[in-house]
């Protein structure tokens, strides 16, 4: 397919913001113009006096020095000019933020979830109700690359602003997001909508927008939020009411294929394949890829007793997170993740690097009891 | 040594404490104003130095995308620490090291109000430095919440927050004090016949400063406690689940912070209104009005604070006082601007460093001044709020503002410090270099924040590589720059060069240029008639 | 224009070694500070040293300043100096209690009634937000919150008490009474070491019945913040007192010339109006 008219992510050598597709967006990108025009007329007045003044009125040039020093009624002036200048400035400011605040009467809401690092949503209200996922950067680490260690693959143009599952919405459509988040404060944004909202964790925010036009639209997280702020991008796919329909559809299907038939008993070999990408997904970030985590900062899974002592533990720890005081950030908790992604990621750092525990395989059904709990 | 053998003995001894103290016991145990402002000056300069280091740093890893050099964890202590100790380490030391050396002699007083006390301010500030250096080889290294210390992030970090907790405490402690030292000398040691509204402008902005200072400081040592105990003590001060809140800490904090940036530029605002009128061979035009726009811009300052805040989701009231407060301050600070450029109007105007410093810092901060007033207007500021438009603003008011009016303080009062003219050809060189380069860093950032790309990032889309690549460029051509002021401009000039006279500035006025260059140990021990 | 007294213009002390020795107790305590929160075995005892070191450079500080002070050499100047420095001090800590007090209100009236309104049922199903609650999360152990009966009403007229005598004594000295001085300055004192027991007694029964604790909840946070804090300025303006009632039986101060006894006076009713601010703030609303 072709690209769209708009990219939704920025351009090289972009020299302003990125091109709006909602009312609100193309108004602020306008505003912005114009304040810099003001600016600029400004600016050129000022320097074009002071300029004028350093040229011309030089010791070198044998100008003499005048003797004034006020003037009250310049003073004045110059006084109630610029207040002037400010208000007209604001109006306009003022009629963006009112609607900006303006959240009545989604056709959608969806719930925004930041934690560390990924972001997590649930579509609350309207079509696609029910339907929830996690969004985790999908730029592979072989392009990001390691201190002294080269990324082994070319990076492309979506470089740290892809995702393994956008966030879908239907073309000219209200949609309100409630943000809020799990561990700490997060900024959940999309430049093209001119949406940029904190999420706060244990308080409720919320922001909208209406995207005019088809297409994928990235940003990034903007709250610093610990060592992966950087990597927790946001895409939005915009999509026509009709590949909306299909997709909420899709998206049913999947996960009524997802939910987990708590009876099915899994081979250590399925649950291992599974856990390996689960693994990559979630756990890499901090644990690192040979499991031995950042000394000091986060925990080694290579012998740890945890992982190679009794599974109860260790299930506990995924499903409600862990602050040992041994580390500076806590272990968040995973309960998000299916009953099949617990258990499999489970057993697979059991069973990986040097780790050979006695009770090395854990099933779904065992999570699922363990719930709750 | 109880009161009552001094009662007795009537204390001779301490009469020749007057005498020129040598060697290590003259700095250590400094109580002349003099001494200790060159103190202040040599820590801030060496804190300059290790921001710039940890700046750079910043800078070549961001020169490509992916991640070369520093892991990520490591880059975000690199960002929080630059910007801790070049606020607290290296601009607001310079301007108190300004303060001590100036003011006493700008209002023709022996020395501070309170010498030791004013010598305690200092030697808090190399222990809280210690604090903060120690803090990168604790477990987990130095906090990496920023230099803002966001909760609850701040709750995640280790000992080295607690560090930083501290070292902020000591560094309160100190600026609380020096700013109680400059409000008495000011208000109390000005040679009769002083009244306030003859005083030079520096003392001016000092003094409104100075009332910043007490007023927000402890605030932040507040807020601080508060996280410290959230950390340690179980509060919930930042904590919903105990019925907190996280952006309480931001108002708390910002409350301090908005004060906090104007702390940093009234008093570079109080130079360049010494330098603009001696080099123009005028007097200040609008006195009066300089005196009220600062007070104005000082008040102002206390009611703009959730400026910092537009994308926490405040009400739609909130956001528009706020919007509206901000916006205001453009009109008191282009009155200043605005009265710069009538002085130099018809002026008589030679371009010696300090002047060329004075000049460029009003054209390049009213650029940083600008963009602050389009952060201002909440729907521009929802979309570049945490980008690099930011870090572009405060770099344009920060180091062409404040850093580029220390330096023209410096230039012109150089002479009076070391008794020797620094070289006029270095000192241009070092302004067209600072000048140029400073711009290479930071105007292509005003781009990048547009175009969406967030601060405190290690790692960023490759869309913005050229851009950043510029900006390292510029980042290490400015920081030679640096280099070259200490070692072909400061050191030579402390060290010798054409000797000064007591006046080296032909239009320049006050009492400072009364005594002799350099500076004797002692002045104005019989205080100075002013007419 | 030289002072036409015996004192100088303005006196400035020579070198002294006290402001860097503060300096480097400063670093000792604080280094303290840092490894005891985090649970260090050296941490205690280091912050321990560097207070005491800190105790004994201001002993010997302030030693120095009252002899000076005793053999003539502050003028009228250095007496306002210490007057202007004294009540720019006493604002900053005024500003210091803002942070705690604006915590407070900020928590009562933005945070909770937000926390409990109906977007934040999407988190908070059933958080129904009044002052003196367990949060929303359910990580607070139920307490009861405290009232101002009978100890903080007590308390109160004890520290107005303390306030009268205060001024009695201010009286005394002025007109040249030193037993008269004394005696009422021991009793503002006295008054002060009785708040603090009372205060005591309170935060025992605060954690052995009401289960009310620094850990409450942002109710047990800012109780105990804003009241500790208090406590401690009391105990420093009493230690202050206390200086100067020793300075008043040596006889240092005459009736003109005390500004020591004036300013532990300022904080001592700066520290009185803080808790006429808590009694309303914290006890009754
Ligand atoms: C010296 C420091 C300094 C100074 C002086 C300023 C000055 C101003 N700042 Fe800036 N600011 C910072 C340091 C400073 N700032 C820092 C450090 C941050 C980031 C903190 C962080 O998040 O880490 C920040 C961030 C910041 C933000 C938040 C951005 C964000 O995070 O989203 C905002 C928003 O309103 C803002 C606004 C302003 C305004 C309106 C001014 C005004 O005072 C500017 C006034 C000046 C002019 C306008 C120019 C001269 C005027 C004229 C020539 C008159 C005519 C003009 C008109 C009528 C238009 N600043
Ligand atoms: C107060 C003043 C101040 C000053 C002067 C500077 C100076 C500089 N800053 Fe700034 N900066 C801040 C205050 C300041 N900064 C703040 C408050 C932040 C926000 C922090 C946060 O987000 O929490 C910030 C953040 C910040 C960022 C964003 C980081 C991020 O978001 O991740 C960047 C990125 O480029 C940057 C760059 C620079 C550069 C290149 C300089 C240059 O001007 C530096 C020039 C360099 C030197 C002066 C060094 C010279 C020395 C040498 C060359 C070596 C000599 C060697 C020896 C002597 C042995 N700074
Ligand atoms: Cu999440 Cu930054
Ligand atoms: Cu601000």
């Amino acid at each position: 397919a072709t690209e769209p008219v708009i990219t939704g992510r920025p351009l090289e050598h972009q020299l302003n913001m990125q091109a709006p597709v909602t009312g609100i967006a193309a108004y602020i990108y306008s505003l912005h113009n114009w304040m810099m025009v003001v600016c600029l007329v400004i600016f050129i007045g000022v320097f074009g006096v002071m300029f004028y003044s350093v040229f011309k009125h030089r010791k070198s040039l044998g100008h003499k020095p005048a003797t004034f020093h006020e003037s009250t009624t310049v003073e004045i002036a110059w006084t109630i000019v610029p207040f002037l200048i400010v208000i007209g400035m604001a109006l306009p400011a003022t009629h963006a933020v009112v609607q900006m605040k303006d959240t009545s009467n989604p056709d959608l809401t969806i719930k925004v979830t930041g934690m560390q690092w990924k972001w997590g949503y649930d579509y609350l209200k309207g079509e696609g109700e029910g339907i929830s996922f996690l969004s985790n950067l999908a730029t592979p680490r072989t392009q990001v690359g390691e201190p002294g260690i080269a990324p082994t693959e070319k990076r492309t143009e979506n470089y740290l602003l892809e995702v393994d599952n956008p966030v879908v919405v239907p073309v000219g459509k209200k949609v309100r997001l409630v943000l809020t988040a799990n561990d700490v404060i997060h900024s959940w944004t999309i430049p093209a909508f001119a949406v940029k909202q904190d999420a706060i964790p244990g308080f409720v925010r919320d922001a909208w927008f209406k995207a005019e036009q088809v297409g994928t639209y990235r940003g990034n997280c903007v709250e610093l939020c610990g060592k992966e702020h950087a990597f927790m991008p946001i895409v939005v796919k915009v999509v026509s009411a009709e590949d909306y329909t299909a997709w909420v559809n899709g998206e049913k299907t999947r996960m009524a294929a997802l939910a987990d038939d708590p009876n099915k008993v899994w081979t250590i070999d399925e649950l291992k394949t599974k856990g390996d990408k689960v693994y990559a997904a979630n756990c890499v970030a901090c644990h690192q890829a040979n499991g031995q985590g950042v000394p000091s900062a986060f925990a080694s899974l290579v012998g740890s007793p945890v992982v190679t002592g009794p599974k109860a533990e260790q299930i506990a720890v995924l499903l409600n997170g862990k602050h040992s005081g041994k580390y500076p950030s806590a272990m968040p908790a995973w309960k998000q993740l299916s009953d099949s992604e617990i258990a499999s990621v489970i057993t697979y750092t059991r069973n990986s690097w040097t780790n050979k525990a006695d009770e090395n395989i854990v099933q779904p059904s065992e999570v699922l009891a363990a719930r709750g709990k | 040594m109880t009161s009552s053998t001094i009662d007795h003995t009537h204390d001779h001894g301490h009469d020749h404490a007057h005498d020129h103290p040598v060697g290590a016991r003259r700095w250590l145990f400094a109580t002349n104003h003099k001494d200790i402002g060159t103190l202040y000056m040599w820590f801030a300069f060496i804190m300059l130095l290790s921001g710039g280091v940890l700046a750079l740093m910043i800078r070549t890893e961001l020169f490509q995308p992916g991640l070369q050099f520093f892991r990520p964890e490591f880059f975000n202590q690199l960002t929080t620490m630059h910007g801790i100790v070049m606020v607290f380490g290296a601009i607001m030391p310079a301007f108190v090291g300004f303060a001590n050396w100036m003011i006493p002699l700008q209002i023709g007083a022996s020395d501070m109000a309170f010498a030791r006390m004013n010598n305690f301010s200092f030697w808090l500030l190399p222990p809280a430095a210690i604090l903060l250096a120690a803090s990168f080889f604790v477990p987990g290294g130095a906090t990496a919440a920023g230099w803002t210390l966001y909760a609850p992030l701040s709750t995640q970090m280790g000992p080295g927050m607690d560090m930083a907790i501290f070292a902020l405490h000591i560094m309160g402690a100190s600026s609380i004090m020096g700013s109680i030292n400059i409000i008495v000398t000011i208000l109390n040691m000005r040679a009769p016949g002083l009244t306030l509204m003859k005083m030079p402008m520096f003392c001016w902005t000092w003094l409104i400063t100075a009332y910043l200072l007490i007023a927000v400081m402890p605030v932040l040592a507040g807020a601080i406690t508060m996280t410290l105990t959230d950390r340690h003590f179980g509060t919930s001060f930042f904590n919903a689940a105990g019925g907190g809140d996280p952006v309480m800490y931001q108002h708390i904090f910002w409350f301090f912070g908005h004060p906090e940036v104007y702390i940093m530029i009234l008093p570079a605002f109080g130079i360049v209104s010494q330098i603009i009128p001696a080099f123009a061979r005028k007097p200040l035009f609008g006195y009066a009005s300089m005196v009220y726009a600062t007070a104005s811009i000082a008040i102002l300052s206390f009611i703009v604070w959730a400026h910092h805040m537009f994308t926490t989701g405040m009400p739609v009231t909130s956001q528009l006082f706020f919007m509206y407060a901000t916006m205001l301050i453009a009109v008191p600070t282009g009155v200043k601007v605005f009265n710069w450029v009538a002085t130099m109007w018809k002026g008589s105007m030679t371009f010696e460093t300090p002047m060329l410093f004075a000049v460029g810092f009003i054209f390049v901060f009213t650029m940083g001044g600008f963009t602050g007033l389009i952060l201002a207007v909440t729907p521009i500021d929802i979309q570049v709020q945490d980008t690099y438009y930011v870090v572009a603003h405060f770099h344009y008011v920060l180091v062409a503002g404040s850093l580029f009016a220390l330096f023209a303080g410096f230039y012109y009062w150089a002479p009076k410090w070391t008794g020797h003219m620094y070289p006029e050809g270095r000192g241009k060189t070092h302004f067209w270099l600072s000048l140029i380069t400073f711009n290479v860093t930071f105007f292509p950032m005003h781009f990048l924040g547009l175009a969406g790309m967030p601060r405190r990032y290690a790692d960023y889309a490759v869309q913005f590589t050229d851009f950043n690549q510029i900006v390292s460029i510029g980042a290490f051509g400015f920081g030679l720059s640096q280099v070259y002021f200490l070692f072909f401009v400061v050191l030579p000039t402390i060290r010798g060069g054409k000797p000064a006279e007591a006046k080296p500035w032909e239009g320049a006025e006050g009492l400072e240029w009364t005594v002799p260059s350099p500076a004797p140990f002692h002045t104005f021990e019989t205080p100075p008639l002013v007419k | 224009m030289s002072s036409p007294h015996s004192a100088p213009y303005y006196f400035i002390p020579g070198p002294s070694r006290w402001p860097m020795a503060a300096g480097i107790s400063m670093l000792v305590t604080m280094a303290g500070a840092s490894g005891w929160v985090n649970g260090t075995a050296w941490g205690p005892g280091v912050c321990t040293a560097g207070i005491v070191a800190m105790l004994i450079v201001l002993y010997n500080w302030f030693g120095d300043a009252i002899g000076e002070s005793e053999s003539g050499k502050y003028g009228e100047r250095i007496d306002l100096s210490y007057r202007w420095s004294m009540s720019w001090f006493i604002f900053s800590e005024v500003m210091f209690f803002g942070a705690f007090f604006g915590a407070l209100f900020y928590a009562r009236a933005i945070s909770m009634p937000w926390l409990s309104d109906l977007d934040h049922k999407v988190i908070w199903p059933d958080y129904s937000g009044h002052w003196g609650n367990i949060g929303p999360a359910g990580t607070v152990e139920q307490f009861s919150t405290m009232g101002p009966f009978p100890i903080p009403t007590i308390n109160t007229a004890l520290l107005l008490t303390s306030g009268v005598t205060l001024t009695i004594a201010h009286h005394a000295l002025r007109a040249g009474h030193r037993a008269r001085t004394a005696l009422f300055l021991f009793a503002t004192i006295l008054l002060g070491a009785i708040f603090m027991g009372f205060q005591a007694y309170e935060y025992h029964h605060a954690y052995s019945e009401l289960n009310l604790k620094l850990t409450s909840g942002i109710y047990g946070s800012t109780f105990f913040m804003l009241t500790g804090f208090h406590g401690f300025h009391v105990t420093m303006g009493a230690i202050m007192l206390s200086v100067v009632l020793y300075r008043v039986l040596r006889g240092h101060f005459t009736p003109e010339h005390h500004f020591g006894f004036e300013g532990a006076a300022w904080y001592w009713h700066f520290v009185d109006v803080v808790w006429l601010g808590l009694y309303v703030v914290v006890y009754w609303l």
